[in-house]
Order: C-alpha cells, then structure tokens, then sequence
C-alpha cells in the first residue's frame, strides 16, 4: 500500500569500487530490472496518464466538451475553499492520531518486550485490531457510537458531556472524534509492532552499563533507549503519518464526509468516482501525491536518519 | 510418466476452466439483460410476462439502493462500452446525461412517436433530451398535498379549492400543526426547490442544450419567490424538529404523529398508513400541490423510471422490441399493482386493479398533477446543478433572501469548475 521511494541512490561515487563490487552492482541491476519494467507498467504509467488528464477539462459523461486548461484545474482547485477545509482536516486527523499511536503503540511496544509470561498470546491479543478490514473496524465503532444501538453513550453518560441522546455523528467534533478512535484503534498495533523491532535492536549492554553508572528507569529510556532506536520510530510515524494522511474508509463508512468531515483522498473520491470530473479529479489526486512526498521528505528531515541504516544496511 | 500426467492434468483443467467459463457466457448470449432499480417485484414480473410474449428471455440484474449509485454503475459500465447490459431503468435527472454521452441507443422514430403519444406530458418530457424521445417511460411519480382531514376542518382551510404554500403554513402555525416536506441535503429538496421555482413560472436552468453554459436562473423573481416559501416555512412554528435532516420517510412520520397536518410527498403515501396507522388513513386526505404564487397554477415534481437501450447492446433490435413489451400500458398497470409506482400513461391508469386500490378522485387528480408536473431541469449537467443547489440552500432554516444570488454564482462556478462542489 505504501508506495515509499526509499532506495537511495547515492551510493555512487563515494569511492572507487573495486571490479568485483562494480560486478555484482551489475548484477543486480540485470535482477531488479524485471521488477522495475513491472512497476513502471503498473505505477509509473496510471501516474502519467493522471498527470495528463489533470490538464484537462473533461468529464467521462461529457467527453466532446474535453478541453485543455493547462493548470486550470490546479488553480481552481488552490484557490477553493473547500479543498483547503479538507487538507485541514486531513492534517488533523494525521497528527493526532499518529501522535496518540506513537505513545500507546510504544506502551504495546515495550509490554510485548518485557513480557516474560504468556507472551503469545498477549503480542497476539495486541495485534489483532490490525488483523480486522477496516471497513469492518469502521462498522464496529459506527455501531459502537450510534445513538440507538451503541454503548458509548450508555457507559460513559457519567462523563460531562456525554448523554443517552448524543448524537456523535451530528456536529463536526464529535464525529471527528469517532473517525479518529476508530483509524487509533485500528493502526496503534502496526506502530507499535515496528516500535517492537526498533526496541529489540537496542542492545541490552547499553542498558546494562547505564544501570550500572546509576541512570534511573526514565533517564535510560530518554538517554539510552530512545536515541537508539530512532530509525524504528522514524519510519513507524513515516508510515503512519503517509497512511493516515490517504485516510478514506473510516469517513467513507462512518460519516460519507457529512459535517465537514471529508478528507482529501474523500472528496478526490468524490470528483473522480461520483461526478466522474476525470480532469479536476486528476488534478487533486496528483496535488494528493505531492503532498505525500512533501510529508515524507518533511519527516525524513525531521529525524535526520538515513534510510538505507533503518534497514540494517551498512 | 510424472510428467505426461503433469500434462494431462493441465490440459484437463484447462478444459474444465473453458467449460466453465463457456457456461458462463451462454447465458448472455440469447437472453437480453434488464438492470433494474431494486423494487418489490414489479420490473421482475413484467420481464417475464414480455419474456413469454416475445419469445426470448429478459433476465433482470438489480442496482444499487439510490439512484446516485445507480447512476455511478450504469455509468461506469457504460463508459467502458460493457456489452452485458441491453436495457437499463434510468432515473429522470440522468436521462440527459447518458444520452448527451452517447450511452444510449437512439430509438426508432415511429417508436418514439408511439411512445410520446402514449406518455403523460410531463413524463415525455423528461424523457426527451435534444428534442429526440430516449428512453420509454415505464412509471411516473408525482407529488400531491396530503393533509389530516380533521386538522383541515379545524383549521378551516378549504381544500376543494386551490391553496398557495402560505395558506398552508399559516393554518398549520396558527393551529399547532406541522407542514412536512423533503429538506435534507439531498436530490428529494432539489425536487421541492425545483417545483416551487417552477410554480412561480420560472425555471432552475434554460437552454441546457449548451451543456456547461447553460443559463443559471436561480436568481430570479421565481427564485426569490421559492427561497422565501422555504424561509417562510424554516422560520415558522409550523417547521418539523427534523426539517433539515427530513426525506420521504422522516416526513411520512411526522404526518402521522400527533401535529402532523399537512404533507407534500408522492403518490404511495396512500396505502403508507394501511397496515401501521389505520385512524391515520382514515383522516388522510388529498389535494393538488400548493401554489408557489396565489393564482398561478402549480407546477408537482415529477419522478419515475424510464426504460433505455444500451448503445452497446449487440441485441438492440431485440431490446426495442422488448421496450415496446415492458411499458405497454397494462405491463405498467401489473407493475402499479404491485409496487405502487405509477403508469406514465393514462392507459396505464385504466388497468383495473388500480382501482380497487385508489379512489377515483386520486387516480384522476395523480393524472392532473402528472400533466402539469415540471421535470426537474433536463441537462447533462443535472447532478451538478442539484449538488450546488443542495449546498446553498440548506439548511433550510439559513435561506434568506441572498440565498438565491449566492446559489446561482456556486452553481455557474461548478459548472465552469471554478469551484469545487
């Protein structure tokens, strides 16, 4: 799903290589070559093709009023309020759930390591959300906070604000919230799996010798554990924060994007599928794609960890 | 050895996969398919009677629930030239897109002549787009207002005559009750904006035959005139709680409560209460749909299914012929009965079981309504204008008399993708 450019390459140059490794680089360009051939077919090309119809006004129902606009659409659609009322939903919606996934995914992350009892089934009963379509997940907690047959409202009613006949789905908070329990729920142990990795990679001498100079619990989790598994945390929120920016099921099921609740990738779904705007659609999907990269270059600078070290290469 | 019955194993399967896969062409191949909208049987059983009388088998494939998914499918298939469909229910506001895209097969011209004869007038008419009849219409829908006959008395209203939006909003206010109408976001308050801009004798969009660049009339005298009906009701006593969130349903059910007094809604509300609330039946009475504007007659919205052939259909002769079959007035009549949507003919109206069901009074005053009754705007552009129509004037209770200026400049954005809808 996660369509992320990761492989780096600027391994050029760095120094001369020897004929061997100069070999073997050849070699695995002959390997990957099939992959790459495949990947232009099926990636590459439906990018152009978007690209191209986003410079056109063009309609699937009205196909003779095709007509080229440039940067029209781009234009119409940057200066529009709507589009803007979406990204910023959009944003919201991201940086508050990948941030409350971060801490409770890294709660699940550390309870799945230092669990010495039972270990199977508490790292399984922890994952499962993640096992669950979210389509279903999202029926689950429409259901959960509908107001005749949910039971948010009757076992929270002792909470201000909550009342047997609150409507979650009636304003535009309340419904946010919902959608954004639901994508939490759903994700938090997908985080907290790749927090799991990055934690186990932290060696325990380190620990050990901190123990040993007398650091306390949270000074080795601040000065030890944490700096070293910054690589996990940063391509655990990369990967969040992409996929909860294309959020889309949780609305599409929960609210339809009623009460300003629309995302970005919602109302592209809109444009392109229920008024068949291939052109304005296009457009919005290729502003979609930019602004992922734009996310992911963002936090790639934001941690200042090289990818190809994430993944254990040299 | 291992490998030849390697072979023969692949060849076999092989087999198999072509058979099956032969079998599951073959239906396709002598039978035309019929997508139908879903309903409680009617389309199904018409099929089989034509299927019977023609010769070959119409097969009924069902669509999704509303009509936006129903056109969000046919329109998909379509644009990717899919040859499995032959006839398709298509509702009203999508006829002329489908048949400005070219996803329509033309239909003979003595066959549109017969059909036209056959049509109400304002069932032809939403059926035709660039003077050219495209689809057959099948059944027809029209609004009447409902009222409790007790509220009436009460209120001392007399409804023999005809009565404006104002007379009826102000006896329900002035007596406690409710006047209920269709005003969530959806196509269902297009249909009301659309008949009260038409009953003050104007029109949402003229000359749509110039697709994108038709004429925006929103911000008109008539549309002055239909935003201050909506306002009057939103800011009166007489406003349901539900109002800005109400469909046929949810005003079906204020109608049947305890202030309910007066109701615009379509034909099938006469045997709504039959089972649920038979004292409700009981009170319930019927009259032409209000004037937007005292002594100018009124203009009841029009809804229906019309039938069209697929102009990628390698069965077209036979889809005429069975077009002709499934709206002849009596297959219209046997889907009446049993699914209460409406002939499109006055012949339709002759079938004789109608009558046990309605009284007389009604079937006429359906078959007035139904020749004055004002299609919704016929263009290409139709689910636009309605979306953009939809988003400035609800809810209700914000129209004010900038409503209309407002929607007619978001509607023109739209249209010319200047703004997003």
């Amino acid at each position: 799903m996660t369509a992320t450019a990761t492989t780096p390459a600027a391994t050029a140059g760095r120094a001369t290589k020897s004929d061997r490794s100069n070999a073997e680089n050849r070699l695995g360009m002959r390997l990957v070559a099939p992959a790459v051939v495949v990947m232009l077919i099926v990636t590459a090309w439906p990018m152009i093709q978007a690209l191209y119809l986003s410079l056109f006004k063009y309609r699937l129902t009205t196909p003779d009023e095709k007509e080229f606009v440039g940067i029209g659409n781009y234009t119409s659609i940057l200066t529009d309020g709507l589009f803007w009322k979406d990204t910023v939903n959009t944003v919201i919606i991201m940086v508050v759930t990948v941030a409350i996934e971060l801490v409770i995914g890294f709660v699940f992350a550390m309870v799945m390591h230092r669990v010495i009892f039972a270990r199977g089934v508490i790292r399984t009963s922890i994952l499962i959300p993640y096992g669950i379509i979210t389509v279903v997940s999202a029926f689950a907690w429409q259901f959960t906070f509908s107001l005749s047959n949910g039971w948010v409202n009757s076992w929270f009613d002792w909470l201000p604000g909550i009342a047997a006949d609150t409507n979650w789905f009636g304003d535009h908070w309340p419904a946010m919230f919902a959608i954004m329990v639901s994508e939490i729920w759903k994700t938090t142990p997908f985080m907290s799996l790749l927090l799991l990795a990055g934690l186990s990679q932290v060696s325990e001498d380190m620990i050990e010798a901190a123990k040993v100079d007398g650091a306390t619990w949270w000074q080795r989790l601040w000065k030890v554990v944490l700096p070293n598994m910054r690589a996990a945390i940063m391509v655990a929120v990369l990967f969040r924060a992409l996929d909860a920016f294309r959020i889309f099921d949780n609305i599409f099921v929960m609210t339809r994007g009623a009460q300003d609740t629309e995302s970005s990738s919602f109302l592209t779904y809109r444009q392109v599928i229920e008024q068949f705007q291939l052109g304005l659609g296009s457009a919005l999907s290729v502003l979609l794609f930019l602004t992922v990269l734009l996310l992911a270059f963002l936090i790639v600078r934001l941690f200042r960890v090289d990818l190809a070290q994430a993944r254990g290469e040299s | 050895m291992a490998k030849r019955s390697g072979i023969l194993a692949t060849a076999a399967t092989l087999g198999l996969v072509a058979t099956l896969l032969s079998a599951c062409g073959s239906d396709s191949d002598d039978a035309l398919v019929w997508y139908i909208n879903p309903d409680s049987g009617g389309q199904a059983a018409v099929a089989k009677a034509c299927s019977k009388e023609l010769g070959f088998e119409i097969t009924t494939q069902v669509l999704p629930q509303a009509a936006g998914e129903q056109r969000i499918q046919l329109a998909r298939r379509l644009a990717a030239e899919d040859p499995s469909i032959d006839l398709m229910s298509i509702d009203p506001p999508y006829t002329a897109e489908f048949a400005n895209a070219g996803y329509l097969a033309p239909l003979p011209d003595d066959l549109q002549q017969r059909l036209r004869d056959q049509a109400f007038t304002g069932a032809a008419a939403a059926a035709t787009w660039d003077d050219q009849l495209v689809v057959a219409p099948f059944w027809s829908n029209t609004q009447v207002l409902w009222y409790r006959k007790s509220f009436a008395e009460k209120a001392g209203l007399d409804l023999t005559q005809p009565v404006t939006w104002d007379q009826i909003i102000q006896a329900a206010a002035d007596n406690g009750g409710k006047v209920a109408v269709q005003s969530n976001k959806y196509e269902g308050y297009a249909v009301w904006i659309n008949a009260l801009i038409a009953g003050a004798g104007g029109a949402i969009a003229t000359d749509t035959e110039k697709g994108a660049d038709a004429t925006i009339e929103v911000d008109s005298a008539a549309g002055d005139d239909a935003a201050g009906v909506i306002s009057e009701l939103a800011s009166s006593s007489a406003a349901p709680a539900d109002m800005s969130v109400a469909q046929e349903g949810q005003a079906g059910a204020t109608f049947g409560g305890d202030t309910g007094a007066f109701m615009v809604n379509w034909t099938y509300i006469w045997t709504n209460y039959d089972a649920t609330q038979p004292d409700v039946k009981k009170d319930l009475g019927f009259a032409r749909y209000p004037q937007t504007v005292a002594g100018e007659e009124s203009r009841p919205p029009y809804g229906g299914i019309g039938i069209g052939v697929s102009a990628y259909s390698d069965h077209e002769d036979q889809a005429m012929h069975a077009l002709e079959c499934l709206t002849s007035p009596e297959n219209q009549g046997i889907n009446a009965e049993m699914t209460g949507n409406m002939p499109s003919s006055p012949a339709g109206y002759d079938y004789p079981a109608l009558k046990d069901i309605y009284p007389q009074e009604l079937l006429d005053l359906f078959q007035e309504s139904l020749d004055a009754a004002a299609p919704r705007t016929v263009s290409p552009y139709w689910s636009d204008i309605s979306g953009a129509l939809q988003s400035r004037f609800h809810p209700p209770s914000s129209v004010d008399e900038d409503t209309p200026a407002d929607a007619q400049k978001f509607i023109e954005d739209v249209l010319h993708q200047r703004s997003l809808l």
